[in-house]
């Protein structure tokens, strides 16, 4: 057994992540050295991964509130209000490092983590997404980690039982030794129902609910805040094991023992476990919290203080109760055979004071905990403008036809139907738009009212311009959600970066930060929830800078939604907004030419609001038969995904007065192509004219190919055989993993 | 119709069940827990799909233990129609209502898609609203939905036509033998598929062929 009165060494202090001056701070704040015990709850509270001893500062420059708006940042998750008394909660957040480490596992308890965050504020999970980034392909882990990511997510969100719509999946070099996982859920609650972490009342009863604790994932969170190395390998016991089974269980239990009125406070133990929601619900509530941990339900024998204050062993809750209802409140525990144990009691004395085995293990000022952490400003430089890069520079191909096939088929670009059917994406019965569109809807309740999800960031364009970056994945966000039919609402926001003590990467984080702030604000987008993930290098090198927006949408009327499949022959095309024909940072440049060039595109919001407005008030009307935006991979790009969801093809004309290539490849923003019937296609231009909004027919759909001017055509067979061949093709490669 | 919907721990469609039924019969389905001992008197009892007991040791072969199985074997003998849809059918099969055992995918993988289902008996209480041979559209969502049993079990489900559902044009998303995604008992009042006829109801869904099968249940104990 650890003993609770060693010695604090340097070496020790180091161990626990903390630095020389963080460490003073402690002994300045407690006055004394700290205990073993104490040392680990300060290294827990003050990590980077809990504190957000970086970000802060700039986090608060966020647009975070709105008339739609309940609850913002600094809950379990933010809530938004869609009318009829009924609020969406949703949060997401990242599980990159253990999923690194132990892919199924680190993955499955990353969605196990945010269904918790989410149920624990009182609503019942209704969508689950997940924005993955992985290596190469052709690196050699690269398949290993696809492979127990990917079953992961889908072990444990089947097995829960929820929805899992959508999200994205991507690769690239700089993920070859830190993948990202970042995991989102929406849950569904009355907006006067909803519970938070703040304890009230003194000499409650704290209980603990869940599954047993056990001494897995102890320091998960500290590890969450290093860099990776050649020792990565040997930080598996860091790694939490999940159990969906149980979480199944606890999320009935909890929303049983909600409808009673018994719970005054309740808060998930996720990182840093015991110590973290005992501390943020004492500290929240201005309120002491005493712990006995004699009390606490283990899975394995003699733990001390230090292991069950650290442990982040999953599916577990603290509450508080009212003590009246304390004896039903266990009815309901006991039903759902889940662990139910009074550990501890709410106090007046601001102390977060543990005990074991009669004795003190920890005394430490409750308040100071939380709010005294660390905060850095930390020094940044901001990344260098890139020089544009002119259309003339950018060669175009030998035959537009063959591009568009190998487009189709890359990496980044193919069907990820291989990833999605091992997600259960129909349970509940609700799912209106599943994975592969725009963005999946789900319908509330027997409707008409729907919600519309989707994750999105561009990694490269924020590599090259952080803000403009940043810019682009809310608007991006917003333009998904507008092409179902829906009024964007709220975002939440995985911000993955990596190391913050380098003045490039901090560079990286502000700059992504203030563009995201910009767009949020010009499009009335507030980031209520979201989560920061620092520290993602392997070996000194850091992560492409990867801020994953994830948003949520609302339609009045389930029934008026689109989705991106050409219906049938004979609708005319139509692009709506300026087409430019911006190659730099494109995916032509990037994989056909291998070229990382140039700016991004940029994006003016104004224009990004007013073409969103009028596409989706033509929606709303009734107008169109499908709606695709055009981003990655350019405008014919996105008419050949429509031609292949919908298995109808289309003769397209391309306006002269760009180079071709430029034309079908660029990724100039704020584009949708429609469609609609031949006849409605003046009326339509009309009012767009009136509107200021750009809008040109392109061609009409029909046939089994795509039809480019006087090109050859490009059969819907072709294209589709490139782009859901490459998934399965690649992943029934061999798995070195398995070989070693 | 009167119905009931068994709620085992880590049950999961079971929401998505009670509100098909009552949706299709009209009457809201009764809800019973697993530690019951006895299910109301009922025309249809339901196993839902899910992950009981997390599928931990076999998939359904806690369930199949569970206080409340005695009496639906004991309703099962007297005649009143029992499904198992997924983990339902997983439940079933474990609890020696019906023959053969259904094993991992043979991709190893969990799948969920849209399959097409072959009607191969439409003279049962859970078809006769269907056209013998006729194909519709129904999703399925599993990792343990590959059908196995022994050369002569399999004879048997066969030559007394007990085969009920069989995925067709070549979408058998699991390596189940003979195709087989849903069988019946002898008496023909048990019945276990492992697709989702009840995410198949409505025009939401994209298709609404599932309702034929409870109503063929509502027109059978009419």
């Amino acid at each position: 057994m650890i003993a609770n009165d060693v010695k604090i060494t340097p070496k020790l202090v180091a161990e626990h992540g903390l630095k020389p001056d963080e460490y003073q701070r402690i002994l300045d704040l407690i006055g004394r050295e700290p205990t073993l015990t104490e040392l680990g709850i300060f290294s827990a509270m003050w990590n980077e991964h809990c504190s957000y001893k970086s970000s802060k500062k700039w986090l608060r420059t966020l647009p975070t509130t709105g008339p739609r708006v309940i609850c913002g940042p600094g809950e379990n998750a933010g809530v938004v209000d869609i009318g009829d008394g009924q609020a969406i909660i949703f949060k997401m957040e990242s599980h990159n490092h253990p999923s690194y480490i132990e892919p199924y596992q680190g993955a499955a308890t990353g969605v196990g983590g945010i269904l918790r965050d989410v149920f624990t504020m009182g609503a019942r999970p209704i969508a689950a997404l997940n924005a993955l980034r992985f290596g190469a392909p052709e690196h050699p882990r690269t398949r290993h980690v696809v492979s127990g990511v990917v079953a992961g997510v889908g072990g444990y969100g089947n097995s829960f039982g929820v929805p899992t719509i959508g999200g994205e999946v991507n690769f690239d070099e700089s993920y070859n030794g830190n993948c990202l996982v970042n995991a989102f859920a929406a849950g569904l609650a009355d907006a006067d129902k909803i519970f938070y972490s703040q304890a009230k009342g003194v000499g409650l009863p704290i209980v603990y609910l869940g599954s047993k604790t056990g001494r897995d994932g102890i320091h998960g969170a500290t590890m969450a805040s290093a860099e990776f190395d050649k020792d990565t390998e040997e930080k598996r016991p860091t790694v939490q094991i999940g159990d969906p089974f149980s979480e199944k269980l606890l999320l009935e239990a909890c929303l049983e023992l909600m409808a009673t009125g018994a719970v005054i406070a309740i808060q998930d133990m996720g990182a840093a476990g015991l110590t973290c929601s005992a501390v943020e619900m004492g500290a929240k509530g201005d309120l002491g919290v005493e712990l006995d941990l004699d009390k606490v339900p283990c899975r394995e024998e003699g733990m001390t203080a230090y292991e069950m204050m650290l442990s982040e062993s999953q599916e577990r809750m603290l509450m508080v109760l009212d003590p009246a209802k304390e004896k039903q409140a266990e009815a309901v525990f006991r039903k759902w055979g889940l662990d139910f144990a009074v550990i501890g009691y709410t106090t007046d004395d601001l102390r977060f004071r543990i005990k074991r085995h009669g004795e003190v293990m920890a005394d430490l000022p409750i308040k100071e905990l939380g709010d005294q952490a660390p905060e850095y400003d930390r020094p940044w430089i901001a990344t260098p403008k890139a020089a544009a890069l002119a259309t003339s520079d950018v060669p175009a191909p030998n035959d537009i036809a063959d591009t568009l096939v190998k487009i189709v088929g890359l990496p980044d670009m193919a069907s990820r139907r291989w990833v999605w059917e091992q997600y259960d994406h129909l349970i509940q019965g609700n799912t209106a738009i599943g994975p592969g569109g725009d963005a999946a809807v789900i319908r509330i309740g027997e409707g008409p009212k729907a919600l519309a999800f989707t994750l999105d960031v561009s990694p490269r364009y924020c590599a090259a311009d952080p803000v403009e970056g940043g810019k682009q994945a809310v608007a991006e966000c917003w333009r998904n959600l507008t092409a179902v039919g829906a009024e964007p609402l709220a975002i939440t926001d995985n911000l993955n970066f990596g190391n913050p003590e380098k003045p490039e990467i901090m560079g990286q984080f502000v700059g992504c930060i203030q563009g995201i702030g910009e767009a949020a604000r010009a499009l009335d987008f507030p980031v209520v929830s979201g989560n920061v993930s620092l520290y993602n290098e392997t070996n000194g090198k850091g992560i492409l800078p990867t801020p994953a927006i994830g948003g949520v949408g609302l339609l009045p009327d389930i029934a008026k939604r689109v989705t991106v499949a050409f219906k049938k022959a004979g609708d005319a095309i139509l692009v709506i907004g300026e087409t430019k024909g911006h190659l730099g940072q494109s995916i032509y440049l990037r994989d056909i030419l291998k070229r990382r060039e140039g700016t991004p595109p940029p994006v003016d919001l104004a224009i990004e609001r007013r073409n969103g407005d009028f596409v989706r008030s033509e929606i709303r009307a009734g107008a169109l038969t499908a709606v695709h935006d055009a981003s990655d991979g350019g405008l014919l790009v996105a008419l050949a995904e429509m031609a292949m969801a919908g298995g109808v093809g289309a003769r397209i004309e391309a306006p002269r007065d760009l180079p071709l290539h430029a034309w079908a490849f660029g990724e100039d923003q704020a584009r949708y192509v429609i469609t609609l019937p031949d006849a409605m296609v003046k009326p339509l231009l009309d009012r767009a004219a009136r509107a200021g909004v750009p809008a040109s027919r392109i061609g009409t759909t029909g046939g089994d190919e795509l039809t480019l001017g006087s090109g050859a055509p490009i059969s819907l067979k072709r294209l589709k055989a490139a782009h859901d061949g490459w998934f399965p093709t690649y992943m029934a490669g061999p798995d070195v993993m398995d070989a070693q | 119709m009167k119905s009931a919907v068994i709620v085992f721990p880590g049950s999961n469609r079971e929401r998505d069940m009670l509100s098909a039924l009552e949706k299709i019969t009209g009457t809201k389905p009764v809800a019973v827990w697993h530690a019951d001992k006895e299910l109301p008197k009922v025309d249809l009892v339901v196993l839902p799909g899910g992950f009981s007991y997390g599928d931990y040791l076999r998939t359904g072969a806690i369930a199949a233990r569970a206080a409340i199985m005695d009496d639906v074997r004991k309703k099962a003998a007297d005649g009143v129609h029992v499904l198992g849809v997924c983990n339902g059918f997983q439940i079933l099969c474990e609890a020696g209502l019906l023959p053969g055992v259904l094993m991992r995918n043979s991709h190893l993988k969990f799948v969920c898609r849209h399959v097409k289902l072959e009607v191969a008996n439409a003279k049962t209480a859970f078809t006769r609203k269907y056209k013998q041979g006729e194909v519709w559209r129904c999703p399925v969502a599993h990792g343990d939905g590959n059908y196995f049993a022994d050369a002569e079990t399999l004879a048997r489900l066969e030559g007394e036509n007990r085969v009920v559902f069989r995925y067709a044009e070549g979408t058998n998303p699991n390596g189940s033998l003979n195709d087989i995604a849903g069988i019946m008992n002898e008496r023909g009042n048990v019945m276990g598929l492992m697709p989702h006829p009840e995410n198949e109801i409505e025009d939401l869904n994209g298709g609404i062929e599932g309702r034929a099968l409870f109503e063929s249940v509502l027109e059978a104990v009419a």
